[in-house]
């Protein structure tokens, strides 16, 4: 059962959606006990980094949550700022994130002479890194980003997939039990969809 | 390569979908689901659903109908109308919207747009302006309540403000260009484009794909939205759901642009 935590971020209705139609079951977790049987966990987010923790915090799921995929590594997908907040901190806010990656959270950076268009907004391609079970049978992989913060891992080899806005920035992570995509995965068509299938095969 | 959006936008108006001549002469067009479900199978880039008669009738946005179009919808949903509180910002975004456009209230309460940045991120509010040429001078002026309010705003005015105060993307409709399909109105999107450093997407009189390959060709990355190209066929404005396919798409958008602002 992969359970899809809902936090009152992110789409969670539109991953049911996709798991749904492929047949595979899954689960929306409001509460902690409806985490304890999930073989897969879904941390998605729309929103800003700090929001993000108390939000998470206050859905009283979070030390479920560590539990699930520190002690028992559960396989957890997070998506957008729901793989943010996998970090220790970010140039967005002032909460501590979860920490399950050593990494940090910068903001894309703008000089008076370089002016880049914040949030990255739309498609851009995905380039993987290394071949990985997550990033099967995508063809010309594309995903949509929306975002203004970039996850930047402490060891490069953390970093699955990278995508270019001016600059090269990790879009997808993986470590052990542990995997992160920037972009929405949920609102990206059939890439999106054989993703999120790959997950649930991983 | 990060590459431009090509974005319908849907109308809704007493339950059903509509398209407006410069925002009147409503002509109903079908059903909003049925419409996004169309548009998932043509793998659009990304909706705009705007409710426009939330701010003029003073009711709240419909969240029912918020919700069954955000779970439908497998690309990214911006959803415009009736927005009055950072509060409705918050529980749309729980309902699995990506982004809300502010048009009226951004207007009327100053602080609305910093305090739904604030708790929803910057990259999910959208600051949406209606213009049109107005007054003795023909100047460009925003309006709000669908073009009836003047609100004494120059577009340069508005933009400026509301970035500054965190929205995340611009959309800027011209009222006169609304519906005609005689192409974007170029006059207005020079004046704003270089203004403001989060993208911009622009709204009225795309009549063809040559339109938005003009635009993109002129401003690079950019939002090209339309209402009538994607719902209407040929002179008689005949209704029918269509979508620039794969090739269609890749010849309008696919070349490398820097994203950096000259």
């Amino acid at each position: 059962m992969i359970s899809i935590v809902d936090y009152g971020l992110g789409n969670v209705q539109a991953f049911a959606n996709i798991y749904k139609r492929l047949g595979v079951p899954c689960l929306i977790a409001q509460k902690p006990e409806e985490l304890t049987k999930a073989n897969r966990i879904i941390l998605p987010g729309v929103g800003s980094f700090d929001w993000a923790m108390e939000k998470l915090e206050k859905s009283g799921m979070r030390m479920t949550l560590d539990e699930m995929v520190l002690d028992k590594g559960v396989p957890v997908l997070g998506v957008c700022v729901g793989m943010q907040i996998m970090a220790q901190r970010s140039d967005e806010g002032n909460s501590l994130g979860l920490g399950w990656i050593n990494a940090e959270v910068k903001r894309f950076e703008q000089t008076e002479e370089k002016i880049l268009r914040l949030p990255h907004m739309g498609w851009n391609d995905v380039t993987p890194l290394k071949s990985d079970k997550l990033f099967q049978n995508l063809n010309d992989p594309r995903f949509y980003f929306l975002h203004s913060y970039y996850f930047s891992p402490h060891s490069p080899q953390l970093s699955l997939a990278s995508s270019r806005y001016e600059i090269d920035f990790t879009s997808a992570i993986s470590e052990r039990n542990i995997m992160g995509v920037q972009f929405h995965p949920e609102k990206s068509h059939h890439w999106g969809i054989q993703l999120l299938e790959n997950f649930s095969e991983i | 390569m990060l590459r431009p959006r090509i974005i319908p936008c849907l109308l809704i108006h007493e339950d059903g979908l509509v398209k407006t001549t410069k925002f009147t002469d409503h002509k109903y067009v079908g059903d909003p689901l049925n419409a996004v479900r169309i548009f998932n199978e043509k793998q659009v880039d990304e909706l705009v659903v705007a409710d426009i008669d939330a701010t003029s009738h003073f009711r709240e946005p419909d969240y029912d109908l918020i919700a069954k179009l955000a779970s439908e919808c497998r690309m990214p949903l911006c959803y415009v109308g009736g927005v009055k509180t950072a509060e409705q910002c918050e529980r749309i975004i729980s309902l699995g919207v990506e982004k809300i456009g502010i048009s009226s209230a951004a207007v009327e309460s100053h602080g609305l747009i910093s305090e739904a940045a604030s708790r929803v991120g910057s990259q999910s509010v959208v600051a949406v302006m209606d213009v049109r040429k107005a007054g003795f001078l023909r100047r460009y002026e925003v309006f709000t309540h669908n073009g009836k309010k003047a609100t004494g705003l120059t577009p340069v005015d508005f933009v400026e403000k509301a970035v500054s105060m965190g929205a995340g993307e611009i959309i800027v409709n011209s009222i006169d260009h609304d519906g005609t399909m005689k192409g974007y109105c170029y006059d207005l999107i020079d004046q704003l484009i270089d203004l403001v450093e989060v993208p911009f997407s622009v709204l009225g009189g795309a009549g063809s794909l040559s339109d938005v390959k003009d635009l993109i060709n002129r401003y690079g990355v950019i939002g090209a939205s339309a209402g009538s190209l994607f719902v209407f066929k040929g002179k008689y404005r005949a209704v029918l759901i269509q979508y620039p396919n794969v090739e269609e798409k890749s010849s309008i958008s696919d070349f490398e642009r820097s994203p950096i602002r000259t």
